[in-house]
């Protein structure tokens, strides 16, 4: 057992996946020499050579239709878009080619690969780097989307993520990135899709994912100190969304609250509580609540705090869902 | 001369004449001569069939390629099996060449299924690409991932005039120049983007752009299929030996709409078509053929007899072909159904089921 950050683990999960699947490659801005710029890469190049790990122009619709050509020729590609803000580019090579193609030719041209995104704020940054795109690619069909919100889950979820025979979008809260958790890596896997949850209570259902599974657990904490035991459900899969583990909690809850840092309206947040409406409607005790980031663009870092989903702000839906 | 030609690379005039000495690096024996012939009329015929088959209705649209005949024939004869194209969405004729069943390609066009019904990793042919210049790139990722593999094999992009517009088209060539990705570049310059000329694309040559990523480009009479299949043998060579990428500008003309929703006469000035319908890419070639003595009486009877049995299968395959499945929608969405597409391919299925 050993301490390890989340930065850390996602590098541990690309050299193995390296190193058991000579398939893979690992390309993106600045993931070379430099090991990417917040590090996850690190020293991949020198152990796996510039064949293998390498840097690519800086275009990244490049970046995704060339790994969808490498998929085609059986390469797995780990593409890293350097940042949240950055994606945008690509996106018709997503939305038209990588999500579609395993459909349009009728399974017989899957285009396995896997999109790393380090994505959200918290961590002070220029405009551009603290975006929550998710919901974008949640709304495409054919894209599976997944967010960690531990080390542990996050090694977990990135090896399962190569492996997967569909394209799989990875989006990493780099405000967690050196988060710290004590755990034997690969120890306690859960397969991916599946909702996780990180702590048991009966007040009130907080569902979340990314960084703000910890915030809801902090808020737990809060909550616990006044006697309200809430419970907390780490997503870990937008898609496929876990809809069982959210409606089992809510029957015994009988009151939901989502949290994400991505805008209110269309976010992902909105499915959540659309689906529980419809599968838990009689469970229900209160509205659904949602506490996320404002529908507004995100906002500069020295004001950033007041967007980003608090404690006092999570605190406050738990508040009106049990006084309702 | 038709403007457009300067610097072009041409075998055969206007009136058949071969230029004997740029004709020597030919690497085409007498039945390669004719086979490009074949095709060729193969091609218009498939083409001229699909117009019709959509006018009456059988298929939801079509964009013809009438005119651009030696340009996708020339041009996918150059590649061996092993090479993989990549076509937009107006590559009937490429399809042909590669060996792909036509009535699997129009199923494409009649709509019972995006991408067609022909297997693209078999028979190393994309699916159509209509979102434009998209496609580059699948062929530079495609061709860096056989350059890794060691393998021999190279990748064919296909696109048109507009398509150069397109940042997709400016980050494939880069791209490729960066890795030594063993690929061509195809440009059809059938001088129109719809309704727009190719001058109000690009004020450059489109050959000439290669050389701001630093490989060769080169512009092709893309009415002579001579000349068509020697510079892209050439390129295709380039790329499997050495790892370069062409770009290769086919100067040639969309005679036909845009596709057949389109109305070409509104943009399409009348003496322009006049103009390079009397450059007709098949006429030229069979001046030539006839004058060699070799496209005989018997020949051509055989060659007649072929695209009439091509025309034949088409109409028989797609005329009243059933839908798909409505099941099928939800199967190849992701390799494993999830709960969510379980529930609601119920849903379609019970609803269907009603009717």
């Amino acid at each position: 057992m050993s301490e390890v950050t989340m930065a850390q683990a996602l590098n541990e999960a690309l050299r193995n996946s390296l190193r058991d699947d000579e398939s893979v490659l690992v390309l993106g801005e600045d993931i070379g020499k430099l090991g990417g710029v917040f590090r996850i890469t690190e020293n991949l190049q020198e152990e796996f050579g510039p064949t293998r790990v390498f840097d690519t122009p800086l275009a990244e619709s490049g970046i995704m239709g060339f790994s969808l050509g490498l998929a085609l020729r059986g390469y797995r590609p780990v593409a890293e878009i350097q940042f949240d803000g950055f994606i945008y580019p690509s996106f018709n090579q997503v939305v038209s080619h990588v999500a579609k193609h395993r459909f349009r030719s009728r399974g017989r041209a899957p285009v396995p690969l896997v999109v790393r995104v380090p994505f959200a704020g918290g961590i002070g940054a220029a405009e551009h780097h603290s975006e929550s795109p998710e919901a974008y690619f949640a709304h495409t069909a054919g894209l599976k989307v997944v967010v960690p919100a531990t080390p542990l889950d996050a090694f977990d979820l990135l090896t399962q993520a190569i492996r997967d025979p569909d394209p799989v979008f990875f989006f990493e809260p780099k405000s967690r990135y050196w988060s710290k958790e004590d755990s034997e890596l690969g120890a306690d896997s859960l397969a991916m899709g599946n909702a996780r949850v990180v702590k048991q209570g009966d007040a009130c259902t907080l569902i979340a994912y990314g960084a703000m599974v910890p915030r809801c657990l902090e808020t737990a904490t809060a909550a616990s100190e006044d006697g309200v035991e809430v419970e907390v459900i780490d997503l870990r899969s937008l898609v496929p969304f876990d809809l069982e583990t959210c409606a089992k909690s809510v029957e015994k809850t009988g009151r939901a609250v989502v949290v994400h840092e991505a805008p209110l309206t269309a976010g992902f947040g909105a499915e959540v509580a659309a689906s529980l409406a419809e599968s838990a409607f009689l469970h229900l005790e209160a509205p659904i609540l949602r506490v996320t980031g404002y529908d507004i663009p995100y906002p500069p870092a020295k004001v950033e705090e007041h967007y980003v989903p608090s404690v006092d702000r999570i605190l406050g839906a738990i508040d009106r869902v049990l006084s309702f | 001369m038709t403007d457009g030609f300067e610097d072009a690379v041409r075998l055969l005039d206007p009136s058949g004449r071969l230029d004997e000495k740029a004709a020597e690096a030919l690497d085409l024996k007498e039945d390669d001569l004719l086979e490009l012939f074949r095709l060729m009329l193969m091609t218009r015929r498939a083409d001229l069939e699909s117009t019709a088959l959509q006018r009456q209705g059988e298929l939801a649209v079509y964009p013809p390629l009438i005119g651009q005949e030696a340009a996708q024939v020339g041009s996918a004869y150059a590649l061996e099996p092993g090479d993989f194209a990549f076509p937009s969405y107006r590559e009937l004729g490429a399809a042909l060449v590669k060996g792909v069943d036509l009535v699997d390609y129009l199923h494409f066009y009649r709509g019972t299924w995006h991408g067609g019904t022909y297997d693209p990793l078999e028979t190393r042919f994309g699916m159509v690409a209509v979102p434009i210049a998209s496609q580059i790139l699948h062929a530079v990722g495609y061709a860096y991932g056989s350059k890794l593999d060691g393998s021999r094999d190279v990748s064919m992009a296909y696109f048109g005039d507009g398509a150069t517009s397109q940042g997709d088209f400016h980050e494939g060539c880069n791209f490729a120049a960066v890795f030594g990705a063993p690929v061509v570049f195809f440009c059809q310059n059938n001088q129109w983007a719809i309704s727009v000329p190719v001058s109000k694309q690009t004020v450059a040559p489109i050959y000439r752009k290669a050389e701001a990523y630093g490989f060769p480009g080169i512009r092709v009479d893309g009415n002579d299929v001579l000349a068509t299949y020697l510079v892209t043998r050439q390129a295709v060579q380039r790329a499997r030996t050495e790892q370069v990428p062409t770009l290769i500008e086919a100067v040639t003309y969309r005679l036909g709409p845009h596709s057949t929703a389109d109305d070409a006469g509104r943009y399409q000035p009348k003496e322009q078509v006049e103009q390079w319908r009397e450059l007709d890419p098949l006429d030229r070639y069979r001046k030539f053929l006839t004058e060699r003595g070799l496209l005989t009486e018997e020949v051509k009877k055989g060659f007649d007899e072929d695209a009439n049995k091509l025309a034949a299968h088409i109409r028989s395959g797609i005329v009243g072909a059933p839908p798909p499945d409505p099941g099928d929608l939800f199967e190849w969405v992701f390799s494993e159904k999830t709960k969510r597409l379980e529930a609601q391919e119920k849903e379609l299925l019970e609803e269907a089921g009603d009717q």
